[in-house]
C-alpha cells in the first residue's frame, strides 16, 4: 500500500508554484495587454506598428517554442534566466499578446459620445483615457480576460518541461516513484479544474461590483 | 477688447463630409450676451457649425475667431499657422457645450461628472469643486441627486445634469444642440426652464439649435435660418416667424406647423 500523503504534499507544492506562475504571468500579460492594446491605439505609426508586431509574432508562434526559446537560447545571447522566470516571461508575453486585441477592441466598443463630451470638457487625450474610457472599458475587457486568465493556467503545465516543479511536473515525479498513473493525473486534473473555477468566481464577482450602478437598479 | 465686438466671428469657412458639403462660405457673428437660435431643416449645417465651434469637427476652409482670437489658427510672427493641441486646448476654456444625448459618463455619479472637469483641467481642488457642482446642481434643481447614478436618472434630469457639468468650466460660450430632441414631451419643458434661468442669472452668449420654434421665438435674440449649407436668412424672430422673405423659409416654417409646432 503506497503512503499517499507524502505525494499529496508533492502535489500541493506544486500546486503552489503553479499559482505562483499563473498570478505572475497574469501581472506581465496584464501591463504588456494594456502597453500593446494602447499601442495598437496610438497616433504614432512607430508605436502602432511594434504592438503590431509583438501581438502578431506571439500569437504566431507556439507558447512551447516561446518557452524553450527564453530557457534554452536566451543563456546562449547572455540572458541567463531560472525556469520560473523563463516561465513567467513566456506566459506573460504570450498571453499578453491575445489580451491586447481585448484591450483594442473594448476601447473602441465606447462610443464615440464619451470621447467628443471629454473634447467638450478640454480634459487632454489621456485625461479622458484615463478618467472616462478606460473604465468603462475596462468591464467590457473584464469577462474576456477572466477566459485569458484561465488560458495561462492552463498553459503553465508546459513548464513542467523545463524542469519547474509546477502541477504536472510533481504529477509526473509521483507517478515515476509509484508508478500509479491513475491517482496523480486524476488529482492534478481536479486541481487545474478547482483553480480555473476560483478566477471564473473571481471575475465575475469583480465585474458585478463595477458595474454596479451602471444599470439604474443596485447602488 | 470692447463690448460691441462679436464674441464669435465665422468667416467664409467650408466644411464637406466626402462628397457632400454641409457648409458652404459660411459668415456669422454673434454678440457677447447673444441669445441666437440656429433652425432649419436637418442636413443643414446648423449642428455642424456647433460642433466645429466645439472643435468636434476641423473646417476644411476659412476662419473663426473667438472671444477676439483664432480658433484653428495661431499667429505666430504675423503669419497664421494651423493650431496645435495646445492652442485648441487653451481656446476650448471659452466654450461648453450640451449634447442631444446628454453625454453624461454613466460610470461616475452626478456630482463627480460635475466636478471631473474642474479637478482635471483647472487643478479645482475636490472641496472647491463639490461646493460649486452643488450651486450649479442646485441651480438645475438636481441638488437632491447628486450621488445618484445618471442611469437612475430621467432624460430631462439626465440634460439638466449635462447643462451643470458644461457650466462648471465657467465658459463665456454655450452651445446647445438640440438639447430637448432626445426628450419624451412631458420633460422638456423643465430643460428649457434651466435655460430661461442661464439667460436671466448670467450673461453667456448661447447659441442653441433647436426644434422648438416656440421657445425659440420667445428666447432667441436673433434666429439664424439655416438651409444647405447656408444662413438663408436672419432676423429678430418675429421677422422670421410672422414675416418670413425668403421661400425656402416660408417652405420649412409651414412644414413645421403642419407638424403641430406651437410659433
Amino acid at each position: 500500500m503506497t503512503q499517499w500523503s507524502g505525494y499529496f504534499g508533492l502535489i500541493f507544492q506544486g500546486a503552489l508554484v503553479t499559482i505562483e506562475l499563473t498570478l505572475m504571468g497574469s501581472v506581465l500579460a496584464l501591463i504588456m495587454a494594456f502597453l500593446a492594446g494602447m499601442g495598437r491605439l496610438s497616433r504614432f505609426f512607430v508605436l502602432r506598428a511594434l504592438a503590431t508586431a509583438y501581438i502578431e509574432f506571439f500569437r504566431g508562434t507556439s507558447i512551447f517554442v516561446q518557452l524553450f526559446f527564453a530557457y534554452f537560447v536566451l543563456p546562449l545571447l547572455g540572458l541567463e534566466l531560472t525556469p520560473l522566470q523563463a516561465g513567467v516571461l513566456a506566459l506573460g508575453l504570450n498571453v499578453g499578446a491575445y489580451a491586447a486585441e481585448v484591450v483594442r477592441g473594448a476601447v473602441q466598443s465606447i462610443g464615440r459620445e464619451q470621447h467628443e463630451a471629454c473634447i467638450a470638457l478640454n480634459l487632454g487625450r489621456w485625461q479622458g483615457m484615463r478618467h472616462v474610457i478606460l473604465p468603462q472599458a475596462f468591464l467590457v475587457m473584464l469577462p474576456t480576460f477572466g477566459n485569458n486568465a484561465i488560458e495561462l493556467l492552463k498553459a503553465t503545465s508546459v513548464v513542467s518541461l523545463i524542469s519547474l516543479a509546477d502541477l504536472t511536473f510533481q504529477a509526473q515525479v509521483v507517478r515515476a516513484q509509484t508508478g500509479n498513473t491513475m491517482v496523480p493525473f486524476t488529482t492534478i486534473l481536479i486541481v487545474y479544474f478547482i483553480l480555473s473555477l476560483l478566477i471564473s468566481w473571481g471575475v465575475r464577482s469583480l465585474e458585478r461590483r463595477m458595474a454596479r450602478g451602471l444599470d439604474g437598479v443596485r447602488v | 477688447m470692447s463690448a460691441s465686438a462679436p464674441i464669435i466671428k465665422v468667416d467664409a469657412i467650408s466644411k464637406s463630409f466626402g462628397a457632400f458639403k454641409v457648409l458652404d462660405g459660411l459668415s456669422m457673428q454673434v454678440m457677447p450676451r447673444e441669445k441666437l437660435a440656429l433652425i432649419g431643416p436637418s442636413g443643414s449645417g446648423k449642428t455642424t457649425i456647433l460642433r466645429i465651434l466645439m472643435t468636434l469637427e476641423r473646417i476644411d476652409g476659412g476662419h473663426i475667431q473667438i472671444d477676439g482670437e483664432q480658433l484653428y489658427h495661431m499667429e505666430r510672427n504675423g503669419q497664421l499657422l494651423p493650431a496645435d493641441e495646445r492652442h485648441l486646448a487653451r481656446m476650448r476654456q471659452k466654450t461648453g457645450m450640451v449634447f442631444q444625448l446628454f453625454n453624461l459618463f454613466p460610470h461616475k455619479s452626478v456630482i463627480d461628472n460635475v466636478t471631473l472637469a474642474p479637478i482635471l483641467t483647472k487643478g479645482t481642488p475636490r472641496a472647491a469643486a463639490e461646493k460649486r457642482a452643488m450651486e450649479l446642481l442646485d441651480m438645475v434643481g438636481m441638488a437632491d441627486k447628486a450621488k445618484a447614478m445618471p442611469a437612475q436618472l430621467s432624460g430631462g434630469q439626465k440634460q439638466r445634469v449635462a447643462i451643470a457639468r458644461a457650466l462648471a468650466l465657467q465658459p463665456k460660450i454655450m452651445l446647445f444642440d438640440e438639447v430637448t430632441s432626445a426628450l419624451d414631451p412631458e420633460l422638456v419643458e423643465e430643460v428649457l426652464n434651466v435655460l430661461w434661468r442661464l439667460c436671466a442669472e448670467t450673461d453667456m452668449t448661447m447659441l442653441l439649435v433647436t426644434h422648438e420654434m416656440g421657445f425659440a421665438h420667445d428666447f432667441a435674440d436673433r434666429i439664424l435660418f439655416f438651409d444647405r449649407g447656408r444662413i438663408v436668412e436672419e432676423g429678430k424672430p418675429d421677422e422670421i416667424f410672422r414675416n418670413p422673405k425668403q421661400e425656402r423659409t416660408q417652405g420649412f416654417l409651414k412644414k413645421i406647423i403642419a407638424a403641430g409646432h406651437r410659433v
